[in-house]
């Protein structure tokens, strides 16, 4: 079984399934089933579900889910099984004898049936009042088996009240239908635990704890449950109103930044598979829309590798130099839903999080300040949107610290899906639009900055930056086209080591006022790691606690959400392994396809020390602007 | 503890302490298995699984740790045989309990005790310190080298499906108590994911006289497919309610005469989620192959309005369902509505049609015991009194 820490959440029914044998000829290790009087040949312990679908037959399900453990709630996916008096749940039938299947009898038909109605019965609202219209799992199974009618009634009044208190996630329990997958999620996925099943029979309702609201219990925000959610009982906390009474009203001067992600997932939401970016489709229709300008947030995951990179140098030099006491390794602090959960669950170990703001919200600050003051506008009109393919990104900008410039340095975080709508709403066809540049002053930016959107990103781009300053030698020659495969992939954790060696370079412009030279880092090896979804974090923090081998990491990266941010919470929604992969493949194939694919080499960032941050990174004023302090928040709520 | 004169001619036959224990070790693991797969004997919380089965699953089983859990989370409405045995022959269940770990290579036992039994842990954990004293429980047990066994009693918190063994192991993790995915069953991966023997109290209760007395003898009792004897917890309109042991085949109208019940108009057998019998098959038998039961009996005699009865034991599983799957959890509740609608006379027999095939579907579909067994209720009243429901004075058609 998983190791239970000490405020893990109760395990889901992980452990409770059949393992597949790793060698399938062993005897035994394949079993020949029918399905539907076909016969096929399935390693021990596949489920109905998986052999149905070898078999080429799609059977139904709703609380089944690729990337959680099996639940077996919902019934819909029954199938008979010769010999057995009850129907059982493919999805959660592990196969260890050769049975026969049946698919579509009449009893299986009237069952599925029946469990649709049933659901249908307690799911209040109605489709064409619903954010989720033509997304839903629900929906599009009542379509499957011709429901006409509410053959058990129709609930008439919600059940619950609206849970609007979070800045992220908004929960409609009245249309939940209890498929769990958001408990899963949260639970195991995430090792989060918000959500749990509450009180039983007729009132089980999916609840948080003492049923506080959202806003007021120990969610991270990462809107992992939305992508899940097979209806709209938790959606996100939609701001495209307010921006669209920004876009309409004359007196104000809205822009909006793209993150990487979104752009390599939006085309899902105008029925394009996964995998194809639309990042210059997007700039063309975002300024169709009615934003004044359109910026590219990879100018500041450029920035960030500046700033955070050399908060890294400064921490090791500090460590090994000067022999003082500094909180190593460092973390990343892109991700507001892993700032958050290292806020809660680890706040002994803020001090190792890096101090720089996330992308977003050094943009933010820039727009009204540097931006505004370049081309003579009143930051007081300037409304500042974000679109990121997060939850999370919609309480970062409304955290309190989050008012550098004086202002709200974000007014909005919107994500993918919302884009989108709002994209329908105008009449756009996203895929036909024409491509066009992102708006200066700052310009395009490098491909570093892009693959901060898949996991290992941050530490790729750093590492191509960090490498080159140090060594002194171009990146290229280390790794071969400047990728960093080790870091690349969707393993839970991944790791590496760079061994500096004894030849190091000068110290580049601008590092001279921080570091005299690189001599203290010879012969060093300089140890990272990458973990995304808050489960492999929460192993790393553990490991770190224990003493193991990530506590002699330097520099470590964590992204709440399974994928990184290409899987965040407020991606199109199916998510699955597959849909993710793609979305990586597309961003990765974007950077290849740059000239500028290293952070320090954007020329609009060193424009911008020359210009505006004129100290260098590190100073005085990237301090006030760009970096950030965070709060211990603790487990326990009061 | 108060021992009542009771009798029976299998579980309440004369026993010795200890006697079923020191024979036990007395013999191989695999003749204490072929005893008891001579005796026939069946579980008896009602699903009649043959306990030999089990227990050679689990005696086979390799693996670090395995468990015997005793299932005394008796919460069947109209069911407290359980309570007697544990009251009163607490020597036959713990040492049933002794029997099975030392067969199945057990040295945890974990007694599932219902919520509302927490008034006789203190006398039971007594029994078992005493037990201790005596070396029936502990380090090298009578003498027997290396076979240490120790019981620990659970208590549960007053859910009805944690009767069900896998939501009852869910529970004693510290988790929700909700039943698992069958396969893989606990004899596999059961309390812990190790393999786990969960019985009723009943079952143990028999073991340490089949293994004093020998399977053979057992199975004298009853009748050819259900071996021994039952206990029956009868309750309702009888001059004598009360627990008795009696032996399989038993008649309906047997058991009436011997409780004393006149004037009767139907038995349920086995609980809320059993059947209702009306007069014309009291002659049917009680037994696995006619109408098996976990032994609860509920009298009712000409007075009892039918869908009353219906209608409470509808209420009770619309509370006690789990609320994990779809066809129990809504279910129940539109099949409560459906009693409500008569009740009214507001329906439509094609609606009142519809939810019986409701009921066909929930047996069928729903994820574990509690929602397969739900709907009998429903289906077997309205089937077998559906004069008294639609047209008597049930309805309110008739008022």
């Amino acid at each position: 079984m998983e190791s239970k820490g000490d405020f893990r959440a109760p395990v889901s029914q992980t452990p409770h399934t059949i393992e597949k044998p790793k060698d399938t000829t062993t005897i035994g290790g394949m079993i020949t089933v029918e399905v539907n009087e076909k016969k096929i040949s399935v390693p021990l312990g596949t489920t109905i579900l998986e052999a149905c679908k070898q078999a080429g037959i799609t059977v139904p399900t709703l609380c089944h889910h690729q990337d959680l453990c099996v639940a077996g709630v919902c019934r819909v996916c029954v199938v008979e099984v010769e010999g057995m008096r009850t129907l059982q749940a493919s999805c959660a039938f592990p196969i260890t004898s050769p049975i026969k299947i049946k698919t579509s009898s009449p009893i299986v038909r009237k069952a599925r049936k029946h469990v649709i109605d049933l659901m249908l019965s307690e799911h209040y609202g109605e489709c064409y009042s619903c954010v989720r219209n033509g997304n839903c799992e629900l929906q599009d199974l009542a379509k499957e088996y011709g429901v006409d009618t509410y053959t058990f009634g129709h609930v008439s009044k919600p059940k619950y009240e609206v849970d609007n208190s979070s800045y992220s996630v908004i929960r409609d329990m009245s249309k939940c239908v209890l498929c769990k997958r958001c408990v899963r999620t949260c639970i195991d996925l995430q090792e989060v635990g918000v959500l749990e099943a509450i009180d039983r029979g007729d009132k089980t309702h999916i609840g948080t704890f003492l049923e506080k609201p959202l806003a007021d219990v120990i969610c991270i925000n990462c809107g992992q449950c939305i992508n899940r959610c097979p209806t709209a009982a938790l959606r996100a906390n939609d701001p495209s109103d307010v921006i669209w009474d920004a876009i309409d009203d004359p007196n104000k001067h809205v822009v909006i930044q793209t993150a990487p992600s979104p752009r390599a997932a939006i085309g899902e939401e105008f029925g394009l598979g996964a995998g194809h970016s639309m990042t210059r489709e997007l700039n063309t229709a975002l300024r169709r829309i009615g934003f004044d300008k359109v910026f590219d947030t990879n100018f500041t995951a450029d920035l960030t590798i500046i700033e955070e990179g050399t908060e890294l140098i400064l921490r090791l030099y500090k460590a090994l130099v000067k022999k003082e006491a500094v909180a190593l390794p460092q973390f990343t602090s892109c991700s507001p839903g892993w700032v958050k959960f290292i806020e809660h669950y680890y706040p002994e170990y803020l001090d190792n999080l890096s101090s720089a703001k996330s992308p977003q919200q050094m943009f933010g600050a820039l727009i009204k300040t540097f931006y505004a003051q370049k081309m003579g506008i009143d930051p007081a009109n300037i409304v500042s949107v974000a679109v990121m393919p997060c939850s999370a990104k919609k309480f970062e900008c409304n955290r309190p610290e989050m008012n550098d410039s004086g202002y709200k340095d974000v007014d909005y975080g919107l994500t993918t899906r919302e884009l989108a709508r709002m994209i329908k709403e105008a009449g756009i066809n996203l895929p036909e639009m024409p491509k066009s540049n992102f708006d200066n002053p700052f310009g395009e930016a490098s491909g570093a900055g892009l693959i901060f959107g898949a996991t290992g990103g941050v530490m790729e781009a750093a590492i191509r930056s960090v490498v080159e300053f140090v060594l002194g030698r171009k990146v290229e020659d280390i790794f071969e086209k400047a990728n960093v495969i080790p870091l690349r992939g969707f393993d839970g954790i991944k790791y590496m080591e760079i061994p500096i060696g004894d030849v190091v370079g000068p110290v580049p412009e601008l590092l001279k006022s921080l570091v005299p030279n690189w001599d203290w880092l010879k012969g060093a090896t300089l140890k990272v790691a990458v973990a995304h979804g808050t489960a492999n974090a929460k192993k790393i923090m553990d490991d770190i606690i224990a003493g193991g081998k990530f506590s002699e990491c330097h520099f470590i990266e964590f992204m709440a959400c399974p994928g990184g941010c290409l899987g965040g919470g407020g991606q199109p929604i199916p998510t699955t392994p597959e849909i993710r992969r793609l979305r990586a493949q597309a961003i990765y194939a974007e950077d290849e396809s740059l000239e500028l694919r290293k952070s320090h080499e954007n020329p609009y960032v060193a424009k911008i020390y020359k210009e505006f941050l004129t100290e260098g990174p590190c100073s005085h004023l990237s301090h006030k602007l760009l970096h950030t302090h965070y709060v211990k928040r603790g487990r326990y709520i009061a | 503890m108060e021992k009542k004169n009771r009798k029976g001619a299998v579980l309440f036959s004369s026993y010795k302490p200890g006697e079923g224990v020191k024979k036990a070790l007395s013999l191989s693991r695999e003749d204490i298995l072929f005893e008891i797969r001579e005796s026939k004997l069946k579980g008896r919380g009602g699903a009649g699984f043959p306990t030999a089965t089990k227990w050679t699953i689990v005696a086979a089983a390799i693996a670090d740790q395995k468990y015997i859990i005793c299932n005394a989370d008796e919460g069947e409405p109209g069911t407290f045989k359980d309570r007697v045995l544990l009251l009163e022959y607490p020597e036959l269940v713990f040492e049933g309990m002794v029997i099975a770990g030392y067969t199945i290579g057990a040295t945890k036992g974990i007694v599932y005790l219902r919520g509302e039994y927490e008034y006789m842990l203190k006398s039971l954990e007594d029994f078992l310190e005493s037990m201790k004293k005596d070396n029936l429980l502990g380090k090298n047990i009578l003498g027997k080298e290396n076979f240490n066994f120790d019981i620990t009693i659970s208590l549960g918190s007053g859910a009805y499906v944690c009767g069900e063994e896998t939501a009852l192991i869910e529970s004693l993790e510290g988790n929700r108590g909700e039943a698992r995915n069958r396969p893989p069953y606990p004899v596999n991966t059961g309390y812990m994911g190790m393999p786990t023997v969960v019985n009723n109290v009943e079952t143990l209760a028999s073991i340490p006289h089949i293994i004093s007395k020998g399977g053979e003898w057992y199975r004298k009792h009853g009748t050819d497919k259900s071996s021994g004897s039952k206990l029956f917890s009868v309750s309702g309109d009888c001059e004598k309610p009360g627990v008795y042991e009696l032996p399989w085949g038993t008649t309906i109208s047997e058991l009436l005469h011997i409780v004393k019940a006149k004037n009767t108009k139907a038995v349920q057998v086995g609980g809320a989620s059993g059947l209702c019998i009306p007069k014309s098959q009291f002659e049917r038998a009680l037994a696995y192959e006619d109408i098996a039961t976990g032994g609860s009996i509920i009298i009712f005699n000409e007075s009892r309005n039918m869908l009353h009865v219906l209608k409470n034991f509808m209420e009770f599983f619309v509370e006690e369902s789990c609320g994990q799957c779809t066809p129990c959890r809504i279910g129940n509740v539109k099949l409560l509505e459906g009693v409500e609608m008569i009740e009214k006379g507001e329906y439509k027999f094609s609606y009142i049609n519809q939810l019986k095939g409701l009921g066909k579907t929930m047996q069928i579909a729903s994820k574990c015991g509690l929602g397969q067994s739900s709907s009998n209720s429903f289906i077997s009243i309205l089937e077998n009194f559906k004069d008294e429901i639609f047209n008597g004075n049930g309805g309110a058609n008739g008022k």
